[in-house]
């Protein structure tokens, strides 16, 4: 092809770079990941970038090591760390807003003592009605002269933990039925996928609005209280199920995982130690910003009328008086509560996302880890 | 005065474990016409020069240093008007994975077709002729269909034809390759190689080929610079490079290549692991690989010069120099390797050259 | 070649068809599974007269087996024959329909806003991550995210219609169509549409910063093409998609939204319906309207499926 020729042409061979007299003991060379990992060979082979990161992604470093990455990574974000702390500021203020204690006929065995708030949450009157904020009564009275502080902090007990319960359960649903869905497939995929599509077809307020009164009689749900939680869950697996479905069925198609079938490894042990640490990453995120999706459904059937009995101090119902107080002017009933549900939502969703940038670090320019050709 | 001069270049990138060095004061020429081959083990920063040429360092990449004269002009100085001139009109480059340097939502042709336009006052008319040409040219069958046609619905070895299509559209006098035949099958590969010669020859195009592999290089090179650890450590005429390699890095690449007929029951590896880029090996970059190395590797680093004289490299490109300690007379023990040639036509094994005369 | 558009959409409505059946067997079901008997549910647990109860239980096929009570629901429904409210003792189908146009001018208002300020703002904060416009931008977007959507309404409501006096607190007595209904429309249009704008902008920007990575973007530059083309040509393109999945369910968002929202600004549409039938237990009309909501997101989800289609040639292959 071009003419440059020498006089001798051939094929060539080298001798005497690597041949076995001079191997040194280089095979306890290069960091051997424990776990199975391939070793970064030390020949001129075509690696690419490529197959280099999907190695990368594919090895599974131990567990506690990964928690312990993402954990530091989560403490280095500014932002999730602040929301981490409203929330853990709330739930400390929420429990120890006013005693709790479980009693029985004979025995009371207080939980904890402690009162931050001033007031009985229910008791009426206790200053004048709608009255505005004071040093008496920090966030006002509202219109059966009820302490708006006492409640917004009692009320965040109902908040917290419809939110954590009613994930809680939707996960124990949707995890368990998307994995069977995306590991299985065939027929048993089908039936719950269409289950899904079926429910995805209402939005969840109304979903949940159409369920209350069909909850209500039951009589284990009695208060308010598990109907909405109930009714949230049912409403909340869906979304789950599909995103586990779809993380573990790109997931089974991965190498490793047939390198791992083709080992034979059983099943069992298949989802346990490369399926499902794998895919619940981003139902991990998902289900901490859902926190927030909930709390915010919860407070919206609250309003409505809908969720717990009323005169209730959980967030929502409080702010169903908002409308015709603040017509009258009363801007201090509609603030305080609406202010509480925010900034909860908003502490979730920094903390979420800051869950979703430990797990699955963003290539967003800053956090650069690509390794170079 | 050459085309394209990269003098003193350094890359360096940001990542969580530390500043990386790709490129660690790199310095070539290429000139009108020659292919000038890069090689190096993948990590080696071969691609990070590349992409520096025309200033497209991804992620958090930066040009720390150096200059990169084109035409006598420096492209690191360059206003953005001017950069987006040259890139694709002057300059052209092709990507590794030809699929994913495609946008899948348009079709092959238009993304060809506005190359053309970008660069040069066509109507789309023109433009469109243009490009079903250059896709006939590159060998493409069916040209005026698959003008119309989405990435996904080519093959990966047309993909990367389109591509090559797509970066000579403009004529350009550079054009730089990274890995261009990786990933694909071998008489694919071959294909794509005849492609390239060709092409290349017809519109006498300098060419930047970036490849690990050392058959490419064989194929279509003039000249080949030997990169490791960020640092050019050979430097040679593809002749010489292959049947008289001077610095060990290269021999061992050499050796590690498996060839049809080998008999050997072992393929010979370079021993150790890539070097780390954040924090190199003192001395000679290559000292804790090399299987000839002395205590003055690690202390001194060695620069390029010439084997034979031992005086630094002067800048001439048809030279061959290489950085290592032995052409110094530093080294005590010598290098002990050998190149054999076995002639086709009678199978013996004719001893070429015999390095490592123990002092 | 690729699969046809044809057999694409094809494909989609064979398996929209079982999930319309589950969706109206849920709803059909929804009356039966309501405490104490059918009759009773729909009449809104009143006493009412022997006769009207034989009326009833003809009207809606309760003597039938549950199948063929399911059946001739359905077949009664495609008709758009609903029967009556026990409550207000009118159509349930005229209703609905007068209500409907209500509904959908403020979804639709909200939607083109989502639009309108969601798409550019993801763009911006995309192409200038890690500036402070970017940051402002998140936690502009998070803020919206948070704030519970009849709160937000009910804060506008009171400093600019209660305080400011700049906007009405209750519709205007004037045909949807009018500048004095339009600009009522304002404040709810913000109300309800604010989380879907933010919702719009985080996904299009962090869609965005993915393809910013992608090696088409690289090439694009590397042929010399100005960085606007680049964005808006190339990367815009690709990262519009996850835009367009998620369009599906904005819709159901925005139903949600509206539920409340039109509450708090006294509009007269189906969301406001629905809230006064559950506390009126009008199950009828609940019903009906939970059937039309759910029939509505089924079908969008179906276009939405399409246009998909259409924009990204490699779904059809």
């Amino acid at each position: 092809m071009n003419d440059r020729h020498t006089p001798e042409r051939g094929r060539i061979r080298i001798v005497g770079f690597d041949d076995d007299d001079n191997r040194s003991d280089n095979d306890a060379n290069g960091d051997y990941d424990t776990d199975g990992a391939t070793p970064t060979g030390s020949s001129a082979g075509p690696t690419t970038t490529a197959e280099t990161e999907t190695m990368g992604a594919s090895t599974l470093l131990q567990p506690g090591r990964r928690l312990e990455n993402a954990w530091r990574q989560f403490r280095r974000n500014r932002s999730a760390m602040a929301g981490l702390t409203v929330i853990v500021g709330m739930a400390v203020l929420a429990v120890f807003a006013r005693p709790i204690a479980i009693s029985t006929t004979e025995v009371t065995i207080t939980l904890q003592p402690f009162s931050l708030a001033p007031s009985d949450p229910s008791a009426t009157f206790v200053g004048p009605a709608n009255a505005p904020p004071s040093l008496a009564h920090p966030f006002g009275t509202d219109w059966a002269g009820r302490d708006q502080f006492s409640r917004v902090l009692v009320g965040g007990r109902y908040t917290l933990s419809i939110g954590l319960v009613a994930v809680a359960l939707a996960l124990c649903v949707g995890v368990p039925l998307g994995a069977i869905a995306g590991y299985f497939g065939g027929w048993i995929d089908e039936a719950i996928m269409r289950v899904v599509d079926v429910l995805y077809a209402f939005p969840l307020l109304v979903l949940a609005i159409a369920i209350v009164p069909i909850l209500e009689p039951v009589p284990i749900l009695g208060s308010g209280y598990w109907t909405v939680v109930v009714a949230l869950a049912v409403t909340g697996w869906i979304g789950y199920a599909r995103l586990l479905r779809g993380e573990v069925l790109s997931i089974r198609e991965r190498e490793y995982v047939t390198a791992a079938r083709a080992l034979g490894v059983p099943d069992r042990t298949i989802i346990r130690r490369h399926v499902v640490p794998n895919a619940i990453a981003p139902v991990v995120v998902q289900a901490t910003l859902n926190v927030g999706t909930v709390v915010l459904t919860a407070a919206a059937l609250g309003f409505l009328g809908l969720g717990l009995e009323p005169g209730s101090a959980e967030w929502g119902a409080m702010l169903a008086q908002g409308r015709s107080s603040l017509l009258r002017g009363d801007w201090h009933i509609t603030v305080f509560p609406g202010l509480a549900i925010f900034l909860f939502v908003l502490a979730i969703n920094l903390v979420g996302d800051g869950i979703n940038d430990a797990l699955e670090p963003d290539q967003d320019g800053g956090d650069d880890r690509r390794r170079m050709r | 005065m050459a085309l394209l001069e990269v003098e003193d270049l350094v890359v360096q990138y940001y990542t969580e474990d530390g500043m990386v060095r790709a490129a660690d004061g790199i310095s070539y020429e290429i000139r009108a016409g020659e292919t000038v081959g890069l090689v190096g083990e993948s990590g080696a920063g071969k691609s990070a020069v590349s992409r520096a040429l025309l200033r497209l360092l991804d992620g958090t990449g930066e040009i720390a240093g150096g200059e990169i004269r084109f035409r006598g002009r420096d492209i690191l100085e360059l206003s953005a008007d001017d950069l987006r001139a040259i890139r694709g009109n002057e300059i052209a480059m092709v990507f590794q994975d030809a699929g994913a340097a495609l946008n899948p939502v348009y079709t092959v042709g238009e993304q060809i077709a506005e190359t053309i336009r970008a660069h040069e006052d066509v109507t789309d008319r023109e433009a469109r002729d243009r490009t079903i040409a250059l896709l006939e040219r590159v060998g493409i069958p069916k040209p005026a269909t698959r003008y119309s046609d989405y990435p996904h619905e080519f093959s990966g070895g047309m993909q990367q034809r389109a591509v090559i299509a797509m970066a000579l559209s403009c004529d350009p006098a550079v054009l730089i390759c990274d890995e261009p035949t990786t990933g694909l099958d071998v008489t694919v590969q071959a294909g794509i190689l005849e492609l390239l010669a060709d092409l290349t020859a017809e519109s006498e195009t300098a060419v930047q080929l970036v490849t690990h592999d050392l058959g490419v290089v064989a194929e279509l090179c003039d000249r080949v610079l030997v990169q490791y650890a960020g640092e050019i450590v050979e430097r040679a005429p593809v002749d010489e490079l292959y049947y008289d390699p001077k610095h060990p890095y290269t021999v061992g690449l050499l050796a590690a290549t498996p060839r049809l007929g080998d008999d050997r029951e072992r393929l010979p590896t370079i021993p150790g692991m890539a070097p780390d880029l954040v924090a190199p090996p003192t001395g000679c970059r290559f000292h804790p690989r090399c299987p000839y190395a002395e205590d003055c590797c690690a202390n001194r680093h060695p620069s390029l010069v010439e084997p034979a004289s031992g005086r630094p490299a002067d800048g001439d490109p048809d030279a061959h120099v290489a950085a290592c300690l032995e052409y110094t007379d530093d080294l005590e023990g010598g290098l002990d390797y050998e190149v054999q040639v076995r002639d086709e036509a009678d199978n013996s094994c004719r001893e070429r050259k015999r390095h490592g005369e123990p002092r | 070649m690729s699969m046809s558009l044809g057999r694409y959409v094809g494909r989609r409505l064979a398996i929209t068809v079982p999930v319309l059946v589950g969706v109206t067997a849920l709803t059909f079901s929804f009356v039966h599974l309501l405490p104490g008997d059918t009759v009773d549910a729909l009449v809104g647990f009143r006493d009412v007269s022997p006769a009207t109860e034989v009326a009833i239980r003809t009207e809606y096929h309760l003597d039938q087996p549950v199948w063929n009570q399911y059946l001739l629901w359905v077949r009664d429904v495609a008709t758009l024959e609903f029967g009556e409210s026990p409550v207000t003792g009118r159509d349930v189908t005229t209703t609905i329909g007068s209500r409907l146009p209500a509904t959908l001018a403020l979804g639709g208002a909200a939607w083109l806003l989502a639009l309108a300020i969601g798409i550019p703002a993801g763009i911006v904060t995309a192409v200038k991550a890690g500036e402070p416009a970017d940051e402002l931008g998140r936690i502009a977007a998070l803020a919206g995210i948070a704030t519970p959507n009849f709160w937000l309404g009910l804060i506008l409501l009171f400093v600019f219609s209660v305080r400011l006096g700049w906007f009405r607190v209750i519709p205007p007595d004037a045909p949807l169509a009018s500048v004095a209904t339009a600009k009522f429309l304002v404040l709810p249009t913000i109300t309800l549409g604010t989380a879907a704008t933010a919702l719009v902008m985080r996904l299009l920007r962090s869609s965005m910063r993915r393809e910013l990575d992608a090696p088409y973007v690289a090439t694009a530059r590397a042929k010399g093409l100005p960085e606007r083309t680049v964005i808006l040509k190339h990367v815009l393109r690709n990262a519009l998609l996850p835009v367009v999945t998620v369009a599906g369910l904005q819709l159901a968002f925005l139903v949600d939204g509206a539920v409340v929202v039109e509450g708090i600004f006294s509009w007269p549409g189906m969301g406001r319906l629905l809230v006064r039938s559950i506390l009126r237990r009008d199950y009828p009309l609940i019903q009906a309207i939970v059937l039309l909501i759910g029939v509505t997101i089924v079908l969008a989800n179906l276009l939405v499926d399409i246009v998909y289609a259409i924009l990204d040639p490699r779904i059809r292959y």
